[in-house]
């Protein structure tokens, strides 16, 4: 941010001051991405807040709200003869029903993680005997690389890249949690980088239909105080608006090359989301021009018998109406070393990030 | 996984680029972003720019910061 640590310290001292000042009422604030719920950990800002100002993070880790139908279809395919998965790393060690893409890795199974879609496109061409399938997983910020992708593909007539679609949406989840009064939200941090591609429009419903205040945030430590100060001062005047804090990367029209080729490729379709079951819209599926490289309209596999981890509360802590450690698991035989739920796997999720940076205080509560 | 960092455009092609991230270089697919030009500051993010760092806001809020930690200097 090329401010000094001083400098930063500073400033975080207005906002925490100002946060303190306007914290009148005991809030909840939800920050809907993963990211954020890191950086709010590793950054501190639990501790710089009063008691009155909760923070609960939300579905904001797509690896978390991906089902285990979902991984346990990508296992499948990973068994499948002549076939090669590839994958962003994060989501090898998620536990499936049975078995995870870590341990059939471990068991032969030639599963290779990519930095970026396209790097599946070279091993799809170095090998033209081989089904090479992408686990397209993330939100509006990742979706658009992988259509890209896809039409690179396209473009370059590949017949063995397929992709098993896991692409969500974040506005139907903010509206499924509005939606369920037990969340009791009293506004959001939303998330920048998927508002980089979608823009604003898709975000107004939150102030607009539900009268919730919202701030598209940033992920420094300032972006984020300032978020909060945001919320804060609406909610002291009785504002319900969409704000933008993070006015430098988030334009009201977001990115529209991207969402021409995300239109181009994908449509949306509901889809089904640990925790909060089938979501009308909130998914994408290829377009029928695109169809063929779907990797289940292709290579068709049947998957039965998926079931969530016993006593796993991942689909609670994803939908905002507890914190990590009300799970039994949490801490005890829910570890990062030995994860039951997505939540404590991923880098994002809220259960590793509570795990990691708690440092032992959440056993306090 | 929707972490992305930023980077400087340094050179260009017509659908791919290198930055410059933290003094490391590496390729970056500019298909979502085709306007971006050697010079710009932009977001990449799985191996793609998603977008442009707009440097007169990154100027803005570096100011507005730098006006709080006056006022908290003060204070």
């Amino acid at each position: 941010m090329l401010l000094t640590a001083e400098e930063t310290a500073r400033a975080a001292r207005f906002f925490t001051d100002g946060i303190t000042c306007l914290a009148t009422r005991p809030v909840r604030l939800m920050e809907v991405c993963g990211t954020h719920t890191v950086a709010i950990f590793r950054a501190g800002i639990r501790q710089l807040l009063p008691a009155a100002v909760e923070l609960v993070s939300g579905p904001g880790c797509p690896v978390c709200v991906t089902p285990n139908e979902y991984l346990d279809t990508a296992i499948a395919y990973s068994r499948r003869p002549g076939t090669i998965i590839t994958t962003f790393g994060d989501m090898l060690r998620v536990p499936g029903s049975e078995s995870s893409l870590m341990a059939e890795k471990a068991c032969g199974a030639d599963i290779r993680i990519v930095y970026s879609a396209l790097d599946s496109l070279a091993i799809a061409r170095d090998n033209p005997g081989q089904a090479v399938i992408f686990l397209a997983v993330g939100f509006e910020t990742t979706a658009p690389t992988a259509a890209a992708t896809i039409l690179q593909a396209d473009k370059q007539g590949l017949t063995n890249f397929f992709v098993l679609s896991a692409h969500k949406l974040v506005p139907p989840a903010l509206k499924a949690i509005l939606a369920t009064p037990a969340t009791k939200v009293d506004g959001f941090l939303l998330p920048g980088h998927t508002a980089a591609i979608s823009g604003l429009e898709p975000y107004r419903f939150v102030a607009g239909q539900f009268g919730v205040p919202a701030v598209v945030t940033g992920f420094e430590a300032l972006d984020i105080l300032q978020g909060i100060y945001m919320l804060l001062q609406q909610l002291q005047q009785g504002q319900a608006e969409l704000q933008n804090q993070y006015r430098r990367v988030v334009k009201t029209e977001g990115n529209p090359a991207a969402r021409d080729i995300l239109d181009q490729v994908y449509q949306p379709a509901g889809t089904g989301w640990r925790g909060f079951g089938e979501i009308a819209g909130s998914g994408l599926e290829l377009t029928a021009a695109f169809r063929r490289f779907d990797a289940q309209a292709a290579l068709p596999l049947t998957v039965a018998g998926s079931r969530e981890p016993a006593g796993c509360r991942c689909g609670e802590v994803l939908r905002g109406l507890i914190t990590p450690p009300a799970c039994p698991c949490f801490g005890r035989h829910c570890t990062p070393e030995q994860p039951v739920g997505a939540c404590m796997v991923s880098v994002e999720g809220a259960c590793a990030a509570w795990y990691k940076y708690g440092q032992g205080r959440w056993s306090c509560e | 996984m929707c972490l992305a960092v930023p980077a400087k455009i340094i050179e260009r092609t017509e659908y791919m680029a290198t930055v410059e991230i933290s003094g490391v270089t590496r390729q970056v697919s500019i298909m979502l972003l085709p306007e971006a030009a050697v010079g710009d500051y932009v977001l990449v993010h799985a191996g793609f720019a998603i977008q442009a760092i707009d440097e007169e806001e990154a100027r803005r809020t570096l100011a507005l910061f730098k006006e709080l930690d006056q006022y908290a200097a003060d204070s």
